[in-house]
């Protein structure tokens, strides 16, 4: 006998960040060839998703785009929402929803956002920071819009990977008794519309940025360091547990990795003093 | 004249940084930096030594002090500590629900008056 209703296709992807596997299940084929190229050199093959999103999407009637992210918690349950979207995740089944229309900016917003929420219970965290890898060691360029994230990943030398210039991801290592941190690449983007290589290194330093009259590296004190090293962590959520992990993380950061200002002008002899 | 009882928050973040008392509040992630007399508070303030005796203890001693005017200075301290949620004060000894140990590195030359930043609200597209 012949179904009365048709099952609906089921189309997904993984998308793998800082080796983190999330599967997005869409019925949508526009919507996952979209993704495919939007993430193109992080979808994955990994049938071990950490997180797994059905994706329902639906047309708006309107959007609010100044409307702030709102992150909170209850009974074990994340909600996000901005006015263009809207999602749900529960860490202990491993499973959510996301809610918004057919476009790449609402899932990138919450793929972040997952990302922020999973490395903050493990003592990592995503930052407004480039980062570079060269001659095996990963360096984070951090700073505000404007301070020169993108200038510096535009003057990187040949030999050097791109991880991102925008948004900086970092982890700690992966054994307990481990106490680096391994920076990894991004589909993060800022101007330079580069996605970074999906690559990782340990990070060898972490440079403040400045632009200035001259190339120098000075040093950072560490509470200082904390202070500015917060001021570019990205952080949504409104939850107390988090807020306090996030600044002990920041510390542990600031206590094993060296923290320097570094103070350039706009030309390629500043990476003579890195790496 | 009654005596004054401080406890460290609870919902607050602590880490000595080379000297430097670095304290993050989970509400509403400011961040705060102490000066030396407020580490000092902070790191005596168990909810069950009266304000009079940490200064008296800790306080007069670092500073050669009179007992009187820093006993005053340290209760208007506490009072601003307890106003941005830092420490808990009353005047009676207070039982902490899950005690929050402070920093125990020592605090040396820092300075300065408290500072706060706050964590940017987020990235949006």
């Amino acid at each position: 006998m012949q179904a009365l209703i048709s099952p609906v296709d089921c189309l997904h992807l993984s998308i793998e960040i800082g080796g983190i596997p999330i599967r997005v299940n869409t019925s949508d084929a526009d919507f996952l060839d979209m993704l495919q190229n939007r993430y193109a050199g992080f979808v994955g093959s990994s049938k071990h998703a950490a997180v797994e999103f059905n994706v329902d999407l639906f047309t708006p009637g309107f959007v609010d785009p100044d409307a702030d992210v709102r992150v909170t918690q209850h009974a074990g349950k994340w909600a996000m929402e901005r006015g263009d979207f809207r999602a749900e995740w529960e860490p202990a089944r491993r499973t959510g929803t996301i809610r918004q229309s057919a476009n790449p900016y609402s899932i990138d917003a919450v793929l972040r956002i997952v990302h922020t929420l999973v490395l903050a219970q493990e003592g990592g965290f995503l930052m407004h920071a480039a980062s570079v890898i060269r001659n095996g060691k990963a360096f984070l360029f951090a700073g505000i819009s404007g301070a020169g994230k993108t200038t510096i990943s535009r003057l990187a030398p040949p030999d050097a990977t791109l991880l991102t210039d925008e948004i900086s991801y970092v982890r700690k290592g992966a054994q307990k008794q481990d106490h680096s941190y391994v920076a990894y690449g991004t589909p993060f983007t800022g101007e330079l519309a580069k996605v970074g290589e999906n690559v990782s290194a340990p990070v060898s330093a972490l440079y403040l940025l400045a632009q200035g009259p001259e190339n120098r590296i000075d040093p950072v004190a560490p509470g200082q360091a904390v202070r500015e090293l917060l001021a570019n962590v990205l952080f949504f959520a409104e939850d107390q547990e988090l807020v306090q992990r996030s600044f002990h993380a920041a510390c542990e950061f600031v206590s094993r990795v060296p923290v320097s200002r570094l103070t350039f002008v706009p030309d390629a002899r500043v990476w003579e003093m890195i790496g | 004249m009654s005596r004054l009882y401080v406890a460290r928050n609870t919902r607050v973040a602590a880490r000595n940084l080379d000297g430097e008392m670095m304290i993050m509040s989970g509400k509403d992630s400011t961040l705060f930096t102490l000066n030396k007399t407020a580490t000092i508070i902070w790191q005596s303030a168990d909810g069950a030594t009266p304000l009079d005796e940490i200064v008296e203890r800790r306080i007069c001693p670092a500073y050669e002090v009179e007992r009187a005017a820093a006993l005053q200075d340290a209760e208007a301290l506490a009072r601003e500590l307890a106003a941005h949620g830092i420490l808990d004060v009353s005047e009676s000894p207070i039982i902490p629900a899950n005690s929050q140990p402070a920093d125990s590195q020592p605090a040396d030359s820092q300075p300065a008056d408290s500072h706060s930043a706050n964590l940017p609200a987020g990235e949006s597209r």
